[in-house]
This record gives structure tokens, sequence and C-alpha cells, in this order.
């Protein structure tokens, strides 16, 4: 049955030079002499090291532990002796340095023990804990970590699960040769990955620009038999491999920015990152190595199975770099970073290292100022006006730009392509983005000191009345056991205590109670002995503040895989 | 910036749109020179000449970088779209000031290339038909192609007004609207000379031209459709229900599309991306609203040709129109599911 696909707005065109890394099998690195392995290589919480400086390691033994949830582990790339863990430069364009675990490998690759997970027997949260542990994240470039998005959401079932394999952006061929030559575990993946979303319908769509990968996902989605499961062939228009995009191609539904695509009916994941959930779960081996599409200015361009951690050089070198080369850049050429040098590792996100030269990237010729040709916005995927963007981010004008949607922007970078302009866009998009976070940064704890002033202005004033209160009530209460006495006074009876020794009574009594207040108070925390009206508003306080950071959260996560 | 993904762009560049801009109008010059003579040639290089002057100048002035700005091209199309719309046998000081002014006030005063939010070309024809409403209403007489007498208004003082007429619109315009001449309109487009057999005589040609050239533009994408179509249907719209209503006192959509400036407005002069509405939507307004000020002007106004007003009163509108007509962003579609 021929699937009914749909269109999503704008898109380009690039040549896509993915021919050159694809005639080769993937092939296998050497093992380098050193890795470094950053902990933070995910989405979410950095990593507890778990290591320490002498310890021997093996392959597969977790070296950083998830930080809460919203993390995932980090494990050892192969065996060999923890030489360190310090900083190192990250392979991220900021030039920054991060915590990792420095290895020396001794060769000999031993593996720890490998169970596999009875993932059908485990409640669903054992499942993503699994899957947390092994490492298993986004592959296709966002490391957005996997567990968190295994679930049915709120209808308890999904309509679609979508496998992306359409590999939009030039040069990468990564999941391509995955697809040609790991296709059965991609399926069986796919299947596992089904089972826990319950998913009705499994469709893996790929660009129609790989037939070959086509072809060996048809032949190994019949061998699995699976009949929830259909290879889609999806035209070939960058961006259709953003999440968005290919769920828009496939099933018809837009997933509005900041909303979980699950409450649509629909999840996406990566072909490597479906192959991942099965070696995980089946095999019981966590994410250690991904396939690394070397290409652009080298000699061989070709597909690597690399260790997370082996530095990025190691690789490049496999290829022969031609002379002339100038830069390293982690992605694609739409989307990539470019990286502060040829020497930082292989991580989770190196889906490419992209290797360039002013021949292959001539730079762009100088900047006109915008012409409102409206060519952005014809290409523009999310449908925006990049001109309006651009020209409110330039001014900083930042309310106007949200007004506008900048974060509906998912920096594909099609607008900046098409500009005849040649106005570098994208990084109009992104100044202006980090500006406004930079600001809400400042504004929330602004916020929370704000916040936590006036609480305690509040308290004190409510402390004060409580007290003024009490005094009042004692007072009364005095006065009337004044005049009960003085009552008894006059008829006193015999043995009855005179008035005098009525108020001493009540004053010793008055003493006690103060003795025993000190000394159950002994080392007040701030919080006890408050009413139960104070003790609600600290706990409406406390939630909100979860809230903010959720939302905060929630904005940075690019969950397009 | 660190950061400058994407790393590879198409070849795009705003001198070829430019420059394919300039080819789109060459049928229609075709057409002019066949029917008019060659005198607009003249005109076309006197503009040139001087927008590039202009150009030059101010961008010095300005401390831009001369010769990048001045290769982008824009320039022409502004110096074209006034030789084009002057009439061929304006004395030369006119294209000249014309040029200059639309160059420095209405390109360069308003901030340059993509800031001015009137169209140039526009702003001089109003000016000049303001200043020099006689000079800005003769025509040659279809067929009086003599170059040099051409020449000898064009840089002389002499005016022969024996080859100098009236546009068939303005004619049409004075004939039904004095007082004493009560004809009607299919009896003054059947008296011949100014008339062909659609719009006026030699007009419906050049028309054809321009037509033919800007929809070379929508498919090379240099346009897209929403301008020239809502422009052209509105002025059909307009005229038609107007000739309905009374055919003696009113020309029909034929004759309005094929005469004047109207092929020339709805493919090259509303479709000017800087001072335009930008938005899908946004731009079937505003060609609209050009299209019904042309006709009204043109009606009822007291000026040959009501394109260039109709443009700088609908260029006012852009932003609002703009604003108002945003599409709505991946998501957020209405009638889209949940
Ligand atoms: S493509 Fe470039 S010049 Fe054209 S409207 Fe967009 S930003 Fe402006
Ligand atoms: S980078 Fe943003 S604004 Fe530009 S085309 Fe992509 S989504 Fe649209």
């Amino acid at each position: 049955m021929l699937q009914k696909l749909f269109r999503f707005h704008g898109g380009v065109k690039p040549a896509y030079h993915k021919e050159p890394s694809i005639r080769e099998p993937i092939g296998a690195v050497p093992m380098p002499g050193e890795l470094v392995i950053p902990l933070h290589q995910s989405i979410g919480g950095p990593p507890h090291p778990l290591v320490k400086a002498g310890e021997r390691v093996l392959k597969g033994q977790p070296i950083g532990a998830p930080d809460g949830n919203v993390s995932s582990s980090v494990h050892a790339s192969t065996s060999g002796r923890v030489k360190a863990v310090e900083m190192r430069l990250a392979p991220h364009s900021s030039g920054l340095a991060a915590l990792s675990v420095v290895l020396e490998p001794d060769g000999l690759d031993e593996w720890i023990e490998r169970r596999p997970v009875p993932w059908r027997d485990l409640p669903s949260s054992g499942v993503r804990d699994a899957l947390r542990d092994a490492g298993v994240v986004g592959l296709g470039g966002a490391v957005f970590p996997s567990h968190l998005k295994v679930n049915p959401g709120k209808d308890g079932k999904l309509d679609t699960l979508v496998i992306n394999g359409a590999e939009c952006e030039p040069f990468i061929t990564c999941d391509d040769a995955q697809m040609r030559e790991r296709g059965e575990r991609i399926v069986r993946g796919a299947a596992i990955l089904g089972d826990l979303t319950r998913a009705e319908r499994i469709l893996i769509g790929i660009e129609d620009n790989k037939p070959e990968a086509v072809a060996a996902m048809e032949r190994y989605a019949a061998a699995v038999g699976d009949p929830r499961i259909r290879i889609v062939a999806v035209p070939t228009r960058y961006p259709a491999g953003g999440a968005k995009q290919l769920i828009r191609v496939l099933t018809g539904i837009e997933v509005p920015h900041g909303q979980r695509s699950t409450d649509y009916g629909v999840q996406c994941f990566n072909t490597g990152t479906s192959l991942a959930v099965f070696e995980a779960l089946e095999l019981g081996q966590p994410l250690i190595s991904r396939i690394v599409t070397v290409a652009g200015n080298v000699a061989r361009p070709r597909n690597y199975e690399v260790p997370f951690g082996t530095p990025m050089r190691h690789v490049i070198d496999l290829c022969g770099a031609l002379p002339d080369t100038d830069r390293v850049i982690m992605g694609g050429p739409m989307m990539g970073y470019l990286m502060p040098a040829d020497t930082v590792p292989v991580v989770k996100a190196t889906n490419c290292i992209l290797v360039g030269s002013a021949r292959l990237f001539p730079p762009p010729p100088p900047e006109m100022p915008c012409i409102r040709c409206g060519e952005c916005a014809k290409a523009c995927p999310a449908d925006l006006q990049p001109f309006e963007l651009y020209w409110f981010a330039k001014a900083k004008i930042f309310g106007k730009a949200q007004e506008y949607k900048l974060f509906d922007c998912i920096e594909c970078g099609c607008c900046a392509y098409v500009c005849p302009s040649r106005i570098p866009l994208v990084d109009y998009y992104r100044f202006a983005k980090s500006e406004i976070w930079a600001r809400e940064r400042e504004k929330s704890a602004a916020d929370e000191a704000r916040e936590r002033y006036e609480f305690r202005l509040h308290r004190e004033e409510r402390e004060k009345q409580e007290k003024a209160a009490k005094l009042a009530a004692k007072a009364a209460a005095t006065r009337e056991k004044l005049a009960a006495a003085k009552e008894g006074d006059a008829a006193p009876a015999p043995g009855a205590p005179s008035a005098e020794e009525a108020k001493k009574a009540l004053i010793a009594a008055a003493l006690e109670k103060a003795k025993a207040q000190k000394a159950a108070v002994g080392t007040p925390a701030n919080t006890d002995h408050l009413t139960p009206d104070q003790q609600a508003q600290v706990a409406e306080i406390e939630a909100r503040r979860a809230h903010l950071k959720e939302v905060a959260q929630s904005v940075r996560p690019k969950d397009d895989e | 910036m660190l950061n400058n993904s994407p790393f590879f762009r198409q070849p795009a560049s705003v001198r070829s749109v430019m420059l394919r801009t300039l080819a789109a109008l060459l049928p229609g010059i075709a057409g002019y020179v066949w029917f008019f003579g060659p005198a607009v040639l003249v005109q076309l290089a006197l503009a040139s000449a001087t927008a590039l002057a202009a150009e030059a100048l101010m961008l010095r002035v300005r401390g831009r970088p001369v010769w990048l700005f001045l290769s982008d091209g824009s320039v022409l199309v502004t110096a074209w779209l006034i030789a084009l719309t002057f009439p061929p046998i304006v004395p030369w000081w006119l294209i000249v000031a014309a040029t200059a002014f639309a160059v420095v006030v209405a390109k360069h005063l308003y901030g340059g290339l993509g800031q001015n939010p009137f169209n140039p070309a526009m702003v001089a024809f109003c000016v000049m038909i303001v200043a020099y409403p006689q000079l800005m209403s003769q025509w040659p007489a279809v067929g009086f192609t003599d170059f040099a007498a051409q020449m000898q208004m064009v840089f002389g003082e002499r005016r022969i007004d024996a080859v100098v007429m009236a546009t068939p619109l303005d004619f049409l315009r004075t004939q039904l609207h004095t007082e004493e001449a009560r004809e009607t309109v299919s009896a003054i487009l059947g008296a011949g000379a100014t008339f062909g057999n659609i719009g006026g005589k030699g007009w419906e040609w050049i028309a054809g031209g321009y037509l033919l050239g800007g929809l070379w533009l929508v498919q090379q994408r240099i346009i897209t459709w929403h301008i020239p179509a809502a422009f052209l249907a509105t002025l059909v719209v307009v005229s038609g229900l107007a000739q309905f209503a009374d055919a003696s006192r009113y020309a029909g959509p034929l004759f309005h599309t094929l005469t004047g400036g109207a092929m020339l407005g709805a493919f090259f002069i509303a479709t000017d991306p800087v001072s335009g509405a930008t938005t899908p939507r946004g731009k079937l307004i505003f060609a609209a609203g050009i299209a019904l000020l042309t006709w009204v002007i043109r009606t009822f106004g007291a000026y040959p040709d009501g394109i260039a007003f109709a443009t700088l009163l609908m260029n006012i509108c852009v932003p609002l129109i703009d604003m108002w007509t945003q599409p709505p962003v991946f998501g957020h579609k209405k009638g889209g599911p949940p």
C-alpha cells in the first residue's frame, strides 16, 4: 500500500555530496593512544565521574553516573587505565573545556560482563532506567536522552512511531551506511521502541536519494516481519530529516514548538538511536561508539565506527586531509559547528567530521542590506518570516522577535542559504536567542531574590501580628482569671487561694511555659513552627520555582534528532 | 562570530536578481522602440548614467564601499523604470533631474538599498508630473519614429506640436470629462489615430512585451505570482464592473490592462521588493490596492496615469499590511490537528 505523504513548507535542495563517503563499507578505527571522554555528552545534567586516576576500567564500564533523570550515563569505550579526570578542550564551538575522563587503552579491549535486559518483563520505568544507564541518547545530533522519550504519552498509546533515516544534511552518510549494513538491528530496535511506546504503526522514513538504503531496509523489514513496520521513501529536500518536518511529511501532523510530540500521537527516533536501543536491551551493550562520516576536504571520505573519546584528528588521518585544509566542522555544512581544534574527541553528537577548506566552503561575499525579497521566507520550513526576525534581532528588539516566533526557528540555515544579500541570518538568531536566555536567567534570578525578600517581610509581619494577638489573648485570659479571683474574694471560701496567690500562680505557670518552649526550640530551622498558611505559601513558591526551572529546561533541548 | 553555519550558500546575489530583472524588460523595450522610435534608448542611457553617478556619489558621501554597492545593479532598475514611464520625448534635463532625485532623495536619504519605504522611480514620476504636468503628458504620435526630430525635442528647445499627443488614457479621460465633449467610449476609441485594436495603438504590443518578460521573472522565481495576478485581476474586475454599469462612460478591462503602465506596473513596479508587502496574503492586498487606486485615479483623477500615485499610497500601508498578514507558523496553523 502506498503511504500518503505530506509536504512541509520551504526547504532547499543543496548539492548533496554524499556519494564519495558511501562507496566503502563502514571501516574500523585502530585504537588511538589516548581517549578523552567528556562526561557531559547529552542534553541534561552533566554526569558525575565514577572513576579516579590510576584505576583500571573495562570496556563498557560506567565512568559517569547520570545526574538525576534528565541525564545519561557515560562508559569507557575500551579497557585501559584512567590517566586523569580533568578539564579538556570540548568538541564545542565555544572553545571551552569540559570535565573528561582521559583513558589510556591497554589494547586488550576487554568487555565488562554483558547481560541482555529482560525488557519485556520489566516495568516501563525499569526499561527507562536501563536505557539511561546504557547511555542511549539521540544519535541524530541532538543527543536528547532517549529514555525520556520512550513512553506512549498521555493516551497510553501512540498512533505513529517515526524512525528517522532521512539524513538530509549534505555530506553525511552515516545513517545510510548503517541502514545498508546493520539494518536488521535498526528494524529490531524499531520494533522494541514500538512495543515500549505502544505504537500502532512504525514508519521508517528515508530520503529517496538513498535507494540502496531503502531497498536494504525493505529486505530487513521483510525478514523481521513485524506488520507495524513500513519503509517509506520521502522526497529529498533539506531539512526533511528535521524531526518535526519528517513527522509532518509522514503523518501530516505539525507538532508546535515547545510541545511534546506524544501529545499529538507521534514520536520520532533516529535510525542510529534505534540501533543503540537494540544493542543496549538485547545485547546488554552500552553506547560506547558510533558511526561517523568523515567527508569534505579529504582524499578518502568514508564512514567509520569510532569509539567515543577518539581525537577527531586520529580519524581524519585515516582519510588523508588535503593540504589546504583549514577547519574541522562537527555535523553537516548546514547546521554543523566549527571545532576549536582538530584534536577534540568524537562524542555521541558527532555524526560527521566535515573537513573544510576555503575552496570547499568559500567565505561568503560581503553582506549586503536586506532587500526584503522574501526568498528566506519561501525557504523557511518553520513558516517564519526570517527577514523580520533578522531586523528585530539586529535592532535588539527581542520582544518583537519573540512575537514573530524566534524560538520556533530550528536553525536549519535554509534562509541564510538562499539569501541573495548573503546575510548570515542564523547567526543573528543565535545571538538573539542567547541574549534572551541571558536576560531571562537574570530576570528569574532577580525574581527569586525578590520573592525571597518579599516572603521574609511577609513572615516577619505575620510573626509580629501573631505575637501581638497571643499577647492580647493572654492578657484577656489573665484579666478573666483575675476577675474570677476577685469574685472568689468577694465570697471567700475558707482555704481558697487569695487573689495575690492566684496572680503568683499564673506568673509561675507562664514562666514554666516559656522555659518549656525554649527547650523545645533547640536549633530552629527557619521553616519550623510556621503556621499552615505560611507553609502553604512556602510550598507554592517552591512549586513555582520548580516549574520555572522546568520551563527553562524545556526550551533548551531541540528534540530534532 | 565563531559559529557560522551554514557553511555554504546558494550562488544567488542581488546582482543576478537585478540583472535578470533588467533582461526581462527587454521585450517591452523592443516594442517601445518599434512603435515610438529609438528616443527611449537615449533616455535609458541618460537615466542609467545619471543613476550610476548619483549612486556612486551618495555611496562615497555615506562612506559605503562604492564598487560593491554600485555593482548590485539595483540603481539601474530604478533608472530604467524612470526612463520607461516618462514620455520618451521629455527634455534630457527632466530625465536627469528625475533620476538624480530618485537616487539621492528617495533612495539614499531614506537609508539606501533595502531601506526606502517608497518606490524611488515612482517618487520621481510623481514629483515631475506635479512640477511639469505639460511635459509629462506629451507623447510622440505612434509611428513618429523619426530619430532626428525626436532628438531635437530631447536636446533642443523646439516642441513639434504636430507629432505630440496625449496618451490614449489621457485622451480618453479628457474627451470623456470635458463638459462639451459628451462622446462615448466606443466613439472615442473608434476614432482612430491614438487607438489600436484593443488598447492604445502600439501600447498593446509594448504591454505584451512586458507581460512576456514578467512571466519569465515568475518562471525564474524572482517574483511570485501574487502581485501581478492580484494587480491584473483587480484591474479587470473593477473596470469590467464599471463598463458593465455604463459602457458609454467607462473603458473595459482590455483597454485598462493593455494601455499605459498597467503591465509594467503589475510585473515590474508593484513587485519592487523593498517598498512592497512581503507576506503572500499581504502581496495580494498590496497589489489589489494599487490596481484599485490606479483605476480610480485614471478614471476620476487629473493625471494621465495613476500607477505612480497608487503605488506610493500603498507603500505607506505596507507596514500595516505586513503586520496583519503574518502567515501562521509551523504547528500554529488553524484547522490543523489538535
Ligand atoms: S533572503 Fe535575504 S535579502 Fe531576501 S528578504 Fe530574506 S534576508 Fe532579506
Ligand atoms: S534557520 Fe530558522 S528562520 Fe532560517 S529557515 Fe531555518 S527555521 Fe527558518
